[in-house]
């Protein structure tokens, strides 16, 4: 049976890179003593597929992944015994079953929200709304994208689904909803380096705080229709919710 | 939350943080304020190597399960993050609780290298402790050594305020006690530290004082007073199943060198190889109680969630229960998806078929370590594999299906002949020449012999410590020697050759079997900036070349010079277990290529029945 996790990481754990995580997780499912299905083979491994990774210094209250099992508990005891084994910094929030004909999250997940603040002092597209309000009117934002290779001219704009300013405990919070996954992928600092770059200011390395909340599936009837998502543990997921928050 | 010694943007800087921010699933956490020790213990290298070591394990486990001590980890930071803690002069800092170390009552460093000294040095500049210890007071912690390299400490004595002298698992939590009443009573560090040199084991270097003759050499070895002992003993752990063992290792987040369960199975070794410096300072063999093993390997794969177990010794095959120990293994953990690995395995039928069972054939690779080409070189070192073994065992592994074949060798052992070293190609050829008499149909392509040689190093406490060490010239002109007889091969095509760097082994042959006077050089060195000498993209000799020169000090007089067996070594001082007497007799048997027997066929009166245990006492009960 197929299982889709949902959990947090967040404090020191920012500085733990996606492969880590992933090898973490493998150590914790075995100390769990979930029954993991593992890949025939000289070297097997635990069936397990992260939905999108997640960069080095951001946090996230909506990482994924999906496991094989032989058997479940209970999704309660399941969510309590992995929790027993995570450290200060990763919370297993989330566990449900996917549905019989379901797809991995990593091919299904189509969007993602962050919440980005200003380390510093912020920029000025978090005091002054309207360059945002002008930045979204733009039919097209081309910007650089260097790949191993090359370096290609891309536009972001149709990949910044919505993006709004907020204020939480009086400080400005950028909210933006970016494609993610295998066709269309907008990482946050590169919408971020296109802000900087229209609002004439440059990005320092460390001056923002990017925060991941959800990754979500796209499930609009056809490409002309305006975009709708729904949370990926939400989606082909079995109705019985055990929620850990 | 804890709070991170480092800020966010200098973690986001340097290479994998991982390294420096603790947090790891089984590291542990107290209060400061629930202890009356915290020791903080350090493997002056690289985090990930670190992380890979056994002994620090041990110790970390033995330490937490005091519920007085408090005991973290610190490792030396990556060049990258060194330059930045100097320029914004950040103090060091312990994983666990991220306090500085100089706040600490001890920093304890394993010493399981030579290269390892600048590192050492690096520790302790970045904690901000004075470098020698003649300079400390009680705001520094009490900065104390262990490992293997404690059995000549003399090259690192003035930055120590104790060595450890043997296995920890013995007089620590002694050492501990002594420390709690000397702070309760508010002695001085001196009289601290004077007490802690009673306790067996211990080596408090400033309480001793060397005079040396004209030419350099040790003449005389003494302590400054009269109420210190003459003379430091090693300390045995006389029962290895009783004796503390990690049952939940730290496991890192990233990726480290041994990322796995090590299950030590025996500790010693039976073989007496004359160039082996643990053969000698471990002895006597002892062996773990299987059923403690078994217990131990399905509590800890539990515990870590690791998906390898390997065994540790240093000969596997010595172990007589192994058999029992790996069917076990094989049966009731290989199921679970976890590996299990066998170094140090004596290639023969039992271990190949262990090995086919365990891996895969084809992709796996065999290693024997003759260490010598001919059979007179082997019997010179007392290594007691013969080219029938070899040929035998490398013929039942290709007939199995192996075509890989790892063999290591030494250049430079004493009264090596240039026939002795055709004689590593000839022994190369004739593996492989072996491997084509199976015939095409049964066999798997071509075949690999990997050929590797280090070079010989002559270490304190081994038949050998007399010996010279062959220079860089000569090691160099060894390896073409060996290296053009390989290219005369007929099978030459399926030979592979490849020779350590010398200047590397010169200066750990310096290091080595130096004195006291060697640590200024040491700490010249650094001052020049060496650090992290074991990874050659940082060994830069030049400038240990230069740190000789202006500390007047010749390498070759400590490298290169044939000791006279009358002349006080600087390690004299400690006593091993192992008599001078029986050394000089190996060294003796060396000249002449005798064979010494081994522990289990005989005892040949080495002096380490005295600790009571392991094989001394196998067939007495």
């Amino acid at each position: 049976m197929k299982i889709r996790i949902k959990f947090r990481k967040y404090g020191v754990m920012k500085f733990i890179g996606h492969l880590d995580v992933m090898r973490f997780f493998q150590k914790a499912i075995r100390r769990s003593g979930l029954d993991i299905v593992y890949t025939e083979g000289y070297s097997p491994h635990q069936v397990m597929s992260f939905a999108a990774p997640l960069g080095l210094g951001l946090t996230s209250d909506g990482e994924y992944m999906d496991i094989e099992l032989h058997s479940s508990p209970e999704p309660a005891e399941a969510l309590h015994r992995l929790n027993e084994q995570m450290v200060e910094g990763i919370e297993v929030v989330d566990y449900r079953m996917l549905k019989q004909q379901s797809h991995s999250a990593m091919s299904v997940v189509a969007a993602a929200d962050y919440e980005i603040s200003c380390r510093y002092r912020p920029a000025s597209f978090f005091e002054d709304s309207a360059i945002l309000e002008h930045f979204l009117n733009e039919e097209h934002i081309l910007i650089e994208k260097k790949t191993k290779k090359s370096v290609q001219m891309v536009d972001i704009r149709p990949m910044v689904y919505s993006a709004c300013m907020e204020f939480i405990e009086k400080k400005p919070v950028l909210r933006v909803r970016l494609a993610a996954g295998s066709s269309r992928n907008l990482k946050p600092e590169l919408l971020l380096d296109a802000l900087c770059t229209y609002a004439g200011c440059e990005r320092g390395a460390f001056d923002y705080l990017i925060h991941r909340t959800e990754l979500y599936a796209d499930i609009s009837a056809n490409e002309e229709e305006v975009r709708s998502f729904v949370p990926l543990s939400a989606y082909e997921t079995e109705a019985e919710v055990c929620a850990g928050m | 939350m804890r709070k991170l010694a480092l800020s966010e943007e200098l973690l986001l800087q340097v290479e994998k943080p991982a390294r420096y921010i603790g947090n790891e699933v089984n590291s542990v956490m107290k209060r400061k304020e629930d202890v009356a020790v915290r020791f903080v213990m350090c493997f002056p290298d690289v985090y990930e190597i670190g992380m890979s070591h056994l002994g620090i394990q041990i110790l970390y486990d033995m330490f937490n399960r005091w519920d007085d001590i408090w005991c973290e980890r610190v490792y030396s930071p990556w060049p990258d993050l060194d330059a930045q803690m100097r320029r914004e002069h950040i103090p060091l800092f312990a994983l666990e609780s991220q306090d500085p170390v100089k706040a600490f009552d001890f920093l304890g460093i394993t010493l399981q290298y030579e290269m390892c000294y600048t590192n050492v040095l690096q520790i302790l500049d970045l904690s901000q402790i004075a470098l020698r210890a003649k300079d400390r007071t009680w705001d520094d912690p009490i900065v104390i050594g262990g490992g293997p390299c404690t059995y000549n400490p003399e090259p690192i004595a003035e930055f120590f305020d104790i060595f450890y002298i043997g296995e920890g698992e013995t007089v620590y939590r002694e050492l501990m006690d002594v420390y709690i009443r000397a702070k309760e009573e508010g002695v001085s560090r001196e009289e601290f530290l004077f007490r802690a040199s009673h306790i067996p084991g211990l080596y408090v270097p400033s309480l001793y004082e060397a005079s040396y003759d004209e030419y350099g050499r040790l003449t005389a070895f003494t302590p400054v007073r009269e109420d210190v002992p003459k003379t430091v003993a090693r300390q045995v752990v006389e029962d290895l199943s009783a004796a503390c063992y990690p049952k939940a290792p730290v496991v890192p987040f990233i990726k480290a060198t041994q990322d796995r369960v090590v299950l030590e199975i025996l500790r010693g070794c039976i073989r007496g190889c004359r160039f082996c410096q643990a053969g000698m300072v471990y002895r006597p063999l002892r062996e773990r109680n299987v059923e403690v093993l078994k217990k131990l390997a399905v509590d800890m794969l539990k515990n870590t969630g690791h998906e390898e177990i390997s065994l540790s010794s240093l000969s596997s095959s010595d172990y007589r229960e192994l058999s029992e120990l790996i069917t076990f293994l094989i049966e009731n953990i290989g199921s679970t998806a976890v590996n299990i690995s066998l170094p140090s395995l004596r290639i023969d039928t039992f271990s190949l078929d262990v090995m086919s069972k365990i891996q895969d054939v084809r992709k796996s690779s065999l290693t024997f370590a003759p260490e010598a080409g001919s059979q007179r070189m082997r019997n010179v070192i007392n290594k007691g594999l013969t080219e029938e073994m070899i040929l035998e065992g490398a013929g039942q592994a290709f007939e199995g299906g192996w075509n890989k074949v790892k063999l290591y060798f030494m250049l430079g052992l004493p009264g090596e002949t240039t026939a002795d070293l055709l004689e590593i190609a000839h022994l190369s050829e004739k593996v492989a020449r072996r491997y084509y008499e199976i015939p095409k149909e049964n066999r798997n392509g071509k075949c690999q012999i990997t050929a590797s040689s280090s070079f010989f190093v002559p270490k304190p406490f081994t038949p050998f410590q007399w010996a010279p060490m062959n220079t860089k010239k000569e090691f160099l002109d060894k390896a073409k020697i060996v290296n053009d007889e390989m290219k005369r091969q007929h099978n030459r095509k399926s030979l592979k050759y490849n020779w350590h760097e010398a200047d590397l082994s010169v200066l750990e042959g310096v290091l080595a079997r130096g004195d006291r006077k060697v640590s200024s050089v040491i700490l010249r060195a650094y001052e020049k900036g060496c650090m992290f000498d074991s990874w050659s993209d940082f060994f830069d000799n030049q400038k240990w070349m230069s740190a000789f020169e202006e500390c007047g000090l010749d390498p070759a007089f400590y490298a290169n010079r044939e000791r006279d067996t009358g002349e006080l070594l600087p390690w004299d001082f400690i006593d091993i277990g192992v008599s001078k007497r029986f050394l000089l007799n190996e060294y003796e048997r060396a000249k002449q290529a005798d064979v010494t027997r081994n522990c289990r066929q005989g005892c040949s009166g080495c002096g380490a029945a005295r600790y009571k245990s392991g094989v001394c006492y196998e067939n007495q009960n």
